[in-house]
């Protein structure tokens, strides 16, 4: 199945780009998921009409993607297939909210199409947020760094081993699901009768390979819990990252960036 | 139905991040006393599958689109409650990091509405109750069907009022309700069906599978569940309030505002109506997002400037807002440009 | 020294479902022997292989390992001596990383700090996997993985290093690199295998199960000669003893 395959290679292609080697992938994850938290935060605390006091919120995932050498193309692309939901909802917006807030020049924009854009700008910043500390730290390292933050340890486990599974899983299904395509017709055979047992054997092979994994645990004296290694370290630099974003957002989000720039560069002209 | 960041308020987002972080906390507590240390790597694999099962589709005759199992009934049926819980939140995580459903701050509504509905809801109450030992296949398929219908109606229908209660999208209550509603009916039928024809194919290769976990009785006893379903739906009604309180009247009353700037001075005693407003959102506001009272109007009634309403709530007015925005875009982009060209470099050794 | 010995004295299994899986099953594997378990699908192998380390329980008959007779009590100390590497090496490698898959049984043992960094290190410097240490295992290939799975056992120094079809799946350099590995090993090495012509290189002994029951037990040269034997048993010999493809002349047995 072409999207099971396409699915998994990006998820790979994102999990390794967490190997990387720079300042930014160094850093303590702590450090990492608290600032993209303290930048969730406040993109998501404005009010329904601010679109350009979001704006300048832009510049975290963009000195992020550059400092960590990310692929700025590829990160562009996932975030471009935003949330559809978020969309459709959104769209919803010009339809019954019809008053005109501003006009721009002679066009008569109304409060809905910029709630609607607002939203769209608002879920672009998030999901690039979310997408930059994946690729900066990677998942085991973020449930750890979880886990030092308060996340109860079984959970932890359990994000962990789904993390790893995924991965096994994926590729067995994906061959599950190329087999029944290579035997069907158009979308014969492709329907409820041969999903259910598909699913089903699907399944019944992951229950054993629990079981297998559980024995694999047990031969390497695995006693019901996880003994963790300690290897973090919150130093100055971590101290810095922090707090240098964090005030840098709430400045941003108690001041509108985007309008003093734009008043200053129309001043210049007028 | 995945929620989003962008229909989210901070209020009803942290509330439900509340809920589901205490939820998560209790079934971890929960699945470590049950001393079943098999469970562990079942949780991971089984979260695997789910995973890997929602990318296979099967056509839906007629209809020329395609479906897939969500998954949540059959988790809750192998494994118990707070396992299954614990498995579709990590689920949720994966995908809310790597795919984007739905984002960060509505990742805690998105573990409640598609995780708690299933296994601590329906299953309980619904399935297990009505499925009886050794079924037969007219009863499985019944119940299974009707479980699926319900619990992805209460999903859908939290999204709703989770949306509503955000303030952020204009779509009225209604309407939004007509649209969710009838469409996850369909959806209801599909999950139903596919759980139904997984649950069989498994009853007949391996029974002891679905035996153990339907003999798996809670620790808890049902007073405590009862009490914990309460607690949990008083918590969401009351964000929900709140924040509704918090985020929707002023909103609305800020655009009615709106309205009225720009042909006259706001008179006197809706200055006041404003200023009463701002005093009790302050008090009430979970974040303090609005900001009527800027430095200059300590001492006094003063208005920030004649005919414009305060600048931090309405959107940036005319050229020099669309201006600000270009240029800002520009020395973003700019910014990541250089940063990365310069770390390219160091990486290979020029400079 | 006794604690490098396995003991299985009349050992029967019979499933749930009544079918018998082992059938007095009998013998007695000294300090340093190389043995190889053969026999058709079905003959018992893994069932054998998966009492020695104490996850399924005779229905009758005793198993001893070394000091300690294999019972429930004894689980542990057992666990420690004997290493299993399964055949499917994504069931063994279930944590991030290559670093945290070796390091879990020790870490299980109570090891920490700079002990546990060194017993890690020194098993995956063991197999060839130093380089290996901090990538994923679905980043791995076959042989690469085979060999990590073998370290994650190696880094709780088992005397006794039991492994179910270690050549199963790899490609020809894999299997070389592997072979090359076990024969520097001085544990006690059990391993089931249907890689004939790696048996041959590698045991100086066979024991061969058929329908549940030990059908031989002896030298690997002398049991390869048999072909008759082995054909009973579903057997063929080893590819290197056949005849030559070419010209149809009988080879001699292959030599190291």
């Amino acid at each position: 199945m072409a999207s099971i395959d396409g699915a998994l290679l990006d998820f790979k292609r994102l999990d390794r780009l967490a190997t990387g080697d720079t300042a930014l992938h160094r850093l303590d994850p702590r450090a990492k998921v608290l600032a993209t938290l303290v930048f969730i935060v406040s993109v998501v605390s404005f009010g329904r009409y601010q679109l350009s006091a979001l704006i300048p919120f832009f510049v975290f995932p963009a000195v992020l993607v550059g400092l960590g050498n990310l692929p700025a193309g590829y990160l562009a692309r996932k975030v471009a297939l935003l949330c559809p939901f978020a969309l459709a909802v959104g769209m919803f917006n010009p339809v019954f909210d019809r008053t005109v807030l501003l006009h721009l020049g002679p066009v008569a924009v109304s409060g809905g199409v910029i709630s609607c854009a607002s939203i769209v700008v608002r879920a672009a910043l998030t999901v690039a947020a979310a997408l930059v500390l994946v690729a900066l730290t990677g998942f085991p390292a973020i449930c750890r760094a979880m886990e030092r933050l308060g996340m109860p340890n079984a959970f932890a486990v359990q994000l962990i081993f789904l993390y790893r599974y995924i991965f096994v899983l994926t590729e067995e299904g994906g061959s599950a699901s190329r087999a029944r395509e290579l035997r069907s017709c158009g979308n014969k055979g492709q329907g409820l009768r041969s999903y259910g047992p598909l699913l089903g054997t699907l399944l019944l092979r992951t229950w054993m390979r629990a079981e297998r994994v559980h024995m694999a645990m047990l031969a390497r004296g695995f006693t019901g819990s996880f003994q963790t290694r300690q290897e973090f370290r919150f130093g100055a630099a971590e101290l810095l990252y922090l707090s240098g974003w964090s005030t840098l957002f709430i400045a941003l989000r108690l001041h509108n960036a985007t309008q003093l720039l734009g008043s200053l560069v129309t001043g210049i002209f007028s | 139905m995945h929620m989003a960041d962008a229909l989210l308020s901070p209020a009803v987002g942290g509330g439900m991040w509340a809920v589901s972080a205490g939820t998560i906390a209790y079934c971890s507590a929960k699945v470590r006393r049950e001393l079943d240390d098999r469970k562990v790597p079942l949780m991971g694999v089984l979260g695997a599958f789910l995973f890997a099962a929602q990318m296979i589709n099967f056509s839906i005759p007629g209809t020329g689109s395609s479906g897939h199992l969500g998954g949540g009934l059959l988790l809750a049926i192998l494994l118990g409650p707070s396992a299954a819980f614990l498995t579709i939140a990590s689920v949720l995580v994966v995908q809310a990091l790597f795919f984007a459903d739905g984002g960060l701050l509505a990742l805690g509504c998105n573990i409640f509405n598609m995780g708690f509905f299933p296994a601590f809801v329906v299953f309980p109450f619904f399935y297990r109750r009505w499925i009886g030992p050794d079924p037969s296949r007219a009863r499985l398929t019944a119940v299974t069907m009707i479980s699926a219908l319900i619990g992805l109606q209460l999903g859908p229908f939290a999204v709703v009022l989770e949306t509503l209660a955000s303030g952020i999208s204009s779509l009225p209550f209604t309407t939004f309700l007509l649209l969710m509603q009838p469409i996850h009916l369909a959806i209801g039928v599909v999950e139903g069906l596919v759980t139904v024809a997984v649950v069989s194919f498994v009853r007949e290769a391996r029974p002891e599978i679905l035996l153990s976990a339907l003999e798996a009785r809670p620790i808890g006893n049902r007073p405590v569940r009862r009490v914990l379903l309460a607690f949990l739906l008083v918590a969401v009604i009351t964000g929900g309030v709140v924040s509704a309180f918090a985020s929707k009247d002023p909103d609305g009353l800020e655009w009615a505002i709106a309205r009225v700037t720009g042909s006259a001075q706001l008179a006197g005693p809706q200055l006041g109506l404003h200023r009463t407003l701002a005093l009790l959102q302050e008090k009430t506001a979970i974040l303090p997002d609005y900001h009527f009272k800027k430095p200059a109007e300590k001492g006094g009634a003063t208005l920030p400037e004649k005919g414009r309403p305060d600048q931090n709530l309405l959107p940036a007015t005319g050229i020099a807002g669309v201006v600000g925005t270009l240029i800002t875009l520009l020395l973003v982009f700019l910014s990541g440009f250089f940063l990365k060209k310069r770390s390219v470099r160091k990486v290979y050794g020029l400079n | 020294m006794s604690h490098h010995i396995v003991a299985v004295k009349n050992l029967r299994h019979v499933y749930p479902d009544g079918t018998a899986a082992l059938r007095e099953v009998s013998f007695r594997i000294t300090h340093g022997e190389s043995v190889a378990i053969i026999g058709a699908n079905g003959a018992g192998k893994s069932t054998l292989l998966l009492h020695l380390n104490g996850f399924l329980s005779p229905s009758a008959g005793e198993i001893q390992i070394g000091d300690f007779p294999l019972n429930k009590g004894t689980l542990p100390q057992i666990r420690r001596t004997v290493g299993m590497v399964f055949q499917d090496p994504d069931d063994q490698l279930f944590m991030p990383t290559v670093y945290d898959d070796v390091a879990f049984g020790p870490l299980n043992l109570g090891l920490s700090g700079a002990d546990l960094d060194r017993c890690v290190t020194d098993a995956l410097e063991r197999v060839g996997a130093g380089h290996l240490a901090g990538k994923a295992p679905y980043n791995l290939s076959g042989g690469e993985k085979k060999r990590v799975a073998i370290a994650t056992v190696l880094s709780m120094s088992p005397d006794i290093l039991v492994m179910d079809e270690p050549t199963n799946g790899l490609d020809p350099y894999g299997r070389r690199q592997l072979i090359g590995l076990l024969k520097d090993f001085h544990h006690t090495r059990i391993f089931t295998s249907h890689d004939l012509d790696m048996v041959l290189e590698l045991c100086d002994r066979v024991i061969v199960l058929k329908d549940g029951e030990v059908r031989a037990d002896g030298p690997t040269r002398e049991i390869f000669q048999d072909e008759a034997l082995l054909a009973e048993c579903r057997l063929e010999q080893p590819l290197s003893m056949q005849g030559c493809p070419v010209c149809g002349r009988q080879g001699n047995s292959a030599g190291d």
